[in-house]
């Protein structure tokens, strides 16, 4: 039950940055210096707000905290009702934090990728991003819900289309920043309006009607609950994504700026998981079950079809977008199972995912804003390269090799996000996949053996990826000794170091992936209660 | 309910009569005020304020009285469509003060032809005879027409319009009366809650009653009514006549009459063709009109979107965007419960502000860059940022996005088909359809405006009073939604 009363440290997690448009709308556009600062600093404040709730969560209560409901509008009995359990605690957190790195990561915004634009509204839709996704995980009432999983969508259409990458033509389509928004728009308005519909058919199959996320139910698996199910299903699936929902994905990520790539893979894709513990599963428990080797199966095909696709990538920001449908696939696999293991896998999965893929975004970022492209090997098309403005000459060639020697620390940054990723034992990567894999043996044997096939391929590709890009002989355009006829002054000259700012957001996730690999139970032991009361529910 | 004589009807009619006095008195003022044309406003202005204080003051606490012999009705159901009307009359005056696009010798018949539109309109949401309901619907429809052909930027293309609007409009209504013809063939009587009875057969008739001849009848009224409300089959005048007439004009026709076509539709439907019951009403005997108006709604907004999709004018864009919101308004008309109702002009009312708010800054925009065109939409954000910003809002919201008031309303006009059980989802299933196609053609305006750079800088300068009056569109389209007492004053019957 949610107490009544009014929520008042959830609604300030996410008014602060609605407060913080305000603020920026007020300060000049010539003084980027001090709307930088102050957008981290507001940012700063939800952090330190989800850290005192984390230190102050009772993780032996099952009940919602720091709950509360108010009526809204009575005629349909829909309150406004917010409250975290110990899944949405490290949902909060995890926004939270990346947010905050996020704002930091945007340093740039008026820089590198984005001259002229203007850095005072780019801020003001990153925060308004923000208040939707803390007030999205904190949401009870469906309605509440709802209205904060779209209020995602504008904000995130304006910073992919204007702070993304240029137009650019390749083949028939005129890819970039625009064509990429659109789609991510369109993919998930589709998603949200089926969701909405489900919404509608759960409220008026409720008696007494009602939105509320913690109570209502729709029991069995007759043609409506499975309807239904379909319903949030779909709308989840495109958020995650799940093959065949997913191809908005490696668009969006590619062609957004660097933070914002950050967040939609760290904290977007959570959104579509998470709806899916929070709403399919104790709302529609036995249509779920009933669903569950479907489940599995668009688990398996995505943790398969995420690698291989990744595999054949030459754009290494592309082969990180495929990763993450290949790792989102695991949190699937484990939500399928209905286990204990499979369904904490699964959301340690998710907390894992979204550092790593913060982490390996970051990453990409800094190598794109020293050469401004992220080819691993340069691609054979000559009016692609020109797109790109790159030299024809070089077509087909790799853009790099032997890195490791001249930036050896971010290499060493690159091989923890990248190791993590591949899920080496004693990072968090591991105890995700792991998990859910336990889980989703118990019930599905053959699907849990194919996708550790997955796990190998994942390995493979992050391996040639770091072969190709820091190991073996120094690339001959920047290896100044050698003194050959490549050899690129200017290219040479770009490739520096990591910069103390690059390190501030990259260090953080580093050590958190670390700790959560050795220390998993910090995460589960806090999880763990809340699954067991959503399986209570649900066997 | 009681019925009242002529004499005592009178004073019950006051709002009507006050019109009347000041659509003349503006065309009397024309000869007296040449050159100072912004008078003639003032007066219709005045006319609409005096009028809407006596609607509320003769309509409130009323219980559906019946005026005239049971002409018209007088009830909240009838209160609230006024309102609607009084606003949307309003703010077509203001949009079109000081306008280029329409000539100062024709300004006094310009502002009295509103005026006796929305007399018509008036009685049309209020109408309960089935004479008293074609006077009506004839005599918003001539104003209309002239209306449309006011336009002086395309003064050939305007009359075209006028006379494409006169040729349909001709015809339709002539189906309808045809229809209503062998409605009073059957029942022998002219009150629409009487025809009601006698086909739900509680009373006998002094004809034959044959259930073709009912759908016979129903499909011929449908036509006169899906032209007001622009529905497919009969939706094809609105392209040509909403680009071609006035850009104020388009707003109001797009707007207040089409919420006349609803208001005609809910109450002549339901009550000469269904019976009430509990929470609602259920139609009558076998013909199953609901569906063939379910198919209607289908058709209406998936057709307005495809080929909304296809322009690159905007006004004609919007003029699509409209017809295929009447798809959308449709689907709560087809349960005939209550809630449905209260929801349908739930959406109307928010309706009126962001499509009256969206055709306001084509008005600007037409006014300071001479096209209508999405091209010349081009990098607005720096041009002219507040009307780039509100355009943005009246788009997301005519999509139905959050947290913008379109959302909330689209909200309950989908848990109107929902809630009427698992038969009519499919019409729910192609209505969301219709959203996600509606968002591609509306973010194509927010692209070219914030996405695209326009060849042309320098910003343009939009007038005090206009970018206030832009603003007072934004506000109620961004917070209606969230009011929830406001559901306390929407009729849900009548």
């Amino acid at each position: 039950m949610i107490p009544e009363g009014f929520p008042i440290l959830l609604t300030l997690m996410w008014a602060i940055p609605v407060l913080g448009m305000v603020i920026l709308m007020l300060i000049p556009n010539r003084n980027e210096r001090a709307i930088k600062w102050i957008s981290v600093l507001i940012t700063a404040v939800p952090l330190i707000l989800a850290i005192f709730i984390f230190i102050n969560f009772d993780r032996f209560s099952q009940e919602y905290q720091y709950a509360g409901r108010v009526p809204w509008i009575n005629a349909f009995n829909i309150h406004y009702s917010m409250g975290i359990d110990g899944i949405s605690v490290w949902m909060v957190l995890l926004t939270a934090l990346l947010d905050f790195i996020g704002a930091i990561a945007s340093w740039g915004v008026s820089r590198d990728w984005a001259v002229g634009k203007s850095v005072k509204i780019y801020y003001v839709l990153y925060l308004l991003l923000e208040a939707g996704l803390i007030g999205f995980f904190c949401a009870l009432d469906f309605i509440v819900f709802f209205v904060f999983w779209e209020l995602t969508l504008l904000p995130m259409y304006f910073l992919i289309g204007v702070w993304g990458t240029e137009p650019r033509r390749e083949g028939k389509i005129v890819r970039g920043g625009p064509y990429a928004a659109i789609k991510f728009f369109l993919y998930t308005l589709f998603g949200s309006v089926l969701m909405l519909l489900a919404i509608l058919a759960v409220y008026f199959n409720s008696d007494p009607h009602s939105f509320d996320i913690t109570t209502v139910k729709l029991i069995g698996a007759g043609p409506l609950a499975v309807l239904v199910w379909f319903g949030f299903f779909i709308g989840f699936a495109i958020k995650v994504p799940i093959f065949p929902f997913h191809t908005w994905l490696p668009d969006a990520h590619v062609e957004a700026p660097t933070p914002i790539s950050v967040i939609l893979a760290g904290v977007l894709l959570k959104m579509g998981g998470y709806g899916i513990i929070r709403v399919n599963l104790p709302i529609l428990p036995e249509a779920t079950k009933y669903l569950g080797t479907f489940l599995a199966i668009l688990g398996v095909i995505n943790i398969i079809y995420g690698a291989l696709c990744a595999m054949a990538q030459t754009d290494l920001k592309r082969l990180v977008a495929y990763s993450s449908i290949g790792h989102m696939g695991f949190v699937l696999l484990g939500i399928a199972s209905i286990s204990d293991a499979g369904i904490n896998g699964a959301i340690f999965q998710m907390l894992s995912h979204g550092l790593l893929s913060g982490m390996l975004f970051l990453i990409v970022g800094v190598i794109y804003d020293r050469v401004h492209h992220r080819f691993i090997v340069y691609p054979k098309d000559k009016e692609l390269m020109q797109e790109w403005h790159l030299d024809p000459s070089l077509a087909g060639k790799p853009a790099f090799g032997g890195l490791g020697l001249k930036v050896p620390v971010y290499t060493g940054i690159v091989s923890l996000a990248f190791f993590g990723s591949l899920g080496l034992p004693g990072l968090s990567g591991f105890i995700g996949e792991a998990l859910s894999l336990l889980g989703a043996f118990g019930r599905y044997k053959v699907l849990a053996i194919i996708s550790v096939l997955g796990i190998v391929i994942g390995a493979a590709y992050f391996l040639w990826t770091i072969q190709r890009i820091f190991l073996g002989k120094l690339n001959p355009r920047y290896d100044k000794d050698a003194g050959g006829e490549e050899y690129d002054e200017e290219y040479d000259s770009h490739l520096t170091e990591i910069n103390g700012r690059e390190l501030a957001t990259l260090i953080p996730l580093g050590v958190l992936v670390i700790v959560l690999g050795v220390y998993p139970s910090m995460a589960l032991n806090i999880i763990k209660d809340s699954v067991a009361l959503l399986l209570k529910t649900l066997i | 309910m009681e019925t009242l004589d002529n004499i005592q009807s009178v004073s019950k009619f006051i709002p009507e009569l006050i019109l009347i006095v000041f659509a003349i008195a503006v065309v009397i003022s024309d000869f007296f005020a040449k050159g100072r044309r912004e008078t003639l406003a003032i007066i219709a202005l005045v006319g609409l304020i005096a009028t809407l204080i006596s609607v509320l003051a003769v309509s409130i606490g009323e219980t559906g009285e019946s005026l005239f012999m049971g002409m018209i009705k007088l009830d909240s159901f009838a209160l609230f469509f006024k309102v609607l009307f009084i606003i949307a009359t309003f703010a077509t005056i203001l949009f079109s003060v000081r306008l280029k696009e329409i000539a100062d010798v024709h300004r006094g018949e310009y502002y009295a032809l509103l005026l006796t539109v929305t007399l018509g309109m008036f009685l049309l949401a209020s109408a309960t005879n089935l004479l008293m309901i074609y006077l009506s619907l004839e005599l918003v429809s001539i104003s209309s027409y002239i209306l449309s052909g006011f336009s002086t930027l395309k003064p050939q293309r305007s009359s075209e319009t006028s006379f494409k609007f006169i040729i349909y409009g001709a015809v339709s209504s002539g189906i309808m009366l045809f229809g209503i013809s062998l409605l009073f063939g059957m029942t022998g009587i002219s009150n629409i809650n009487d025809i009601g009875i006698i086909l739900a057969g509680k009373a006998s008739s002094p004809g034959e009653v044959y259930n073709l001849t009912i759908l016979l009848s129903i499909l011929f009224i449908l036509a006169g009514i899906g032209y007001k409300t622009a529905s497919v089959p009969f939706h094809q005048w609105a392209p040509d006549v909403y680009e071609g007439a006035p850009t104020p004009i388009t707003a109001f026709l797009s707007v207040a009459s089409k919420a006349a076509g609803f208001s005609l539709l809910l109450r002549f439907l339901y009550s000469a063709f269904a019976q009430p019951v509990a929470e609602g009403w259920s139609h009558i005997g076998e013909v199953n009109w609901p569906l063939i108006l379910g198919i209607i709604s289908a058709l209406t907004m998936t057709v307005g979107n495809l080929s909304a999709l296809l322009q690159n004018n905007l006004k004609r864009l919007l003029a699509y965007s409209s017809i295929a919101h009447g798809g959308y308004i449709l689907m709560a008309a087809v349960v005939l419960t209550q809630q449905g109702v209260q929801y349908m002009l739930f959406y109307l009312l928010i309706y009126l502000c962001m499509n009256l708010g969206a055709f306001f800054v084509v008005i600007l925009i037409a006014d300071k860059l001479g096209s209508e065109e999405i091209d010349a939409y081009r990098g607005l954000r720096s041009r002219a940022p507040i009307v780039a910003v509100s355009m943005s809002i009246f788009l997301f919201s005519l999509t139905g996005i959050p947290p913008f008031a379109g959302f909330f309303g689209k909200l309950w006009l989908f848990g109107a088909v929902i809630e009427a059980g698992s038969h009519w989802y499919w019409l729910a299933i192609v209505g969301v359809i219709n959203s996600v196609i509606a968002l591609y053609y509306y973010v194509r305006v927010v692209k070219a405006m914030f996405l695209e750079e326009s060849s042309e800088t320098g910003s343009l300068s939009i007038s005090r009073p206009h970018l206030v009056l832009l603003i007072i569109f934004v506000i109620p389209t961004i917070l209606l939604g969230y009011i929830g007492q406001l559901w306390k004053l929407i009729p849900s019957s009548f």
